[in-house]
């Protein structure tokens, strides 16, 4: 397994992680991960919930030195 | 651009109800003496207060004793909170309320937890509704005092299951307090609970003035300074032209309020089915069926809730939202947080007996192209 890629979205206000998310992962292979790192309360509602509209999967939060991570899989 | 206003959030504050104001200014020239005193000025004005007490209680179907006048709704259900822990001291220290609870509740909870005691916040699905299980189980654990469940989301507009989560608290021996300041004037007031508040400006009374229902036989003790007015349960002089404004009102209201509900719901039915076929990448929200009648709330992906507001502002609009960047505190609902739904780009419309169809269909005649050019400021069409 390698490391998930990183999208930094710290100090960006919803909806701009989602939005970032949103235009990134459809650039990666299916199957692939990524780590989006947001500050912004709202991004962990947002994004689990744009996974479940979009048919992507979330994977989980990690609360990491970086602050908040929320790691997405693409799967379609 | 001056479009003509359409005010579409009832569920803040509603128009003033005519009837409201008549009271209200009839009062004012007969109801401002001090009701306690013993001079003809203050007999009348205790008359206008009993006989507004007794107007309201009728209407509820509850008793005049059991009700009090509160200085607003957010005032009521501090009380209803702390007051129900306080008078069930002896059984324990443990709230149990739902996740979506106003966040007058929620934050009276806080208070109590501050003070040593416990709050449990019990969990809901998709569309908003509690997890029986989940509040049967917090319900029934040891040391619960006292169980609070608002009887319709002032968010999403979906119904709780009150009668049994009622019947749950009945079986644990715990008193239910129900926020009904969506329900009141608008549905039929939920059975069930041992305590229940509303507020007058959810209905077309004024601001400012709040209801306190107390079961009798329920143990719940003022939790402020000693007062003797209202049944020493909210302290201080009431605001008697709006209350004997927002009796009159609730009436009214009550009177009217099958046909009216009925009608807002149809509109409702509308902005969901429409909002959800026309605007792409919305997600409406709440119980599409179990729901109060007259509001519905949607989010639209990838659009700025603060943005998509005054947009709609500019176009005569009145809505609220549950995004974060909409809240003075920046963070977003703790409602739509809860269902685990959308949060930015969130739209809270709510109707009221004024509200014609002309409106509506104006709203969702435009809606589709404000969130269109707002997506394509952004540069997020088709993502
Ligand atoms: C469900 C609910 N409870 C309580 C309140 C507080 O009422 P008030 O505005 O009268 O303080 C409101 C109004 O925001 C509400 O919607």
């Amino acid at each position: 397994m390698t490391a998930p890629e990183v999208i930094d979205c710290r100090g960006q206000r919803c909806p701009l992680p989602v939005i970032t998310l949103a235009r990134r992962l459809p650039e990666l292979p299916v199957g692939a991960l990524v780590r989006v790192l947001a500050d912004d309360p709202a991004a962990a509602v947002d994004l689990p919930a744009w996974c479940r509209l979009r048919g992507q999967e979330f994977v989980g939060r990690v609360d990491g030195p970086d602050g908040p991570g929320f790691d997405v899989r693409r799967r379609r | 651009m001056n479009a003509s206003p359409v005010y579409l959030d009832a569920a803040s504050a509603a128009p003033l109800h005519p009837v409201a104001r008549q009271a209200l200014l009839a009062a004012l020239d007969d109801g401002w003496a001090d009701p306690q005193r013993l001079y003809a000025p203050a007999r009348r004005a205790r008359q206008l207060l009993d006989a507004a007490r007794e107007a309201a209680a009728a209407t509820l179907g509850v008793r005049p004793d059991e009700l009090s006048f509160t200085p607003s709704g957010t005032a009521a259900a501090h009380s209803a909170v702390l007051g129900g822990l306080a008078g069930r001291r002896r059984a324990g220290s443990g709230l149990v309320h739902s996740a979506i609870e106003h966040s007058a509740v929620l934050h009276a909870a806080e208070r109590h937890v501050a003070g040593g005691g416990t709050a449990t916040s019990v969990p809901v699905n998709r569309v908003g509704r509690i997890d029986l299980d989940a509040w049967s189980t917090a319900v029934g654990a040891p040391g619960t005092a006292l169980a609070a469940l608002i009887a319709a989301s002032h968010e999403v507009g979906t119904v709780q299951p009150v009668a049994a989560a009622g019947a749950v608290c009945a079986a644990a021996g715990v008193p239910l307090y129900v926020d009904a300041a969506q329900v009141v004037g608008h549905a039929p007031v939920p059975a069930g609970w041992s305590v229940l508040t509303a507020s007058a400006h959810k209905w077309g009374g004024p601001p400012g003035v709040g209801l306190l229902v107390v079961r009798k036989g329920t143990r719940w003790e003022s939790p402020w300074p000693m007062d003797e007015r209202e049944a020493g349960r909210t302290p201080g002089v009431v605001n008697l032209p709006a209350v004997v404004a927002a009796a009159a009102s609730l009436r009214a209201v009550a009177a009217d309020a099958a046909a009216r509900s009925a009608r807002l719901a149809r509109l409702v039915d509308r902005i969901r089915a429409r909002v959800a076929t026309e605007v792409p990448d919305v997600e409406v929200v709440g119980d599409p069926e179990d729901r109060l009648p007259h509001l519905v709330t949607f989010s639209c992906l990838y659009v700025d809730g603060e943005a998509l507001l005054h947009a709609l502002d500019r176009r005569g609009f009145a809505v609220s939202s549950g995004s974060s960047c909409t809240s003075s505190t920046l963070r977003p609902s703790h409602v739509l947080a809860a269902m685990g739904v959308l949060s930015h780009g969130n739209v809270r419309v709510s109707l009221h007996r004024d509200t014609t169809e002309a409106e509506v269909e104006r709203f969702l005649t435009e809606l589709p192209g404000i969130v269109g050019a707002l997506r394509a400021e952004a540069g997020v069409v088709g993502l």
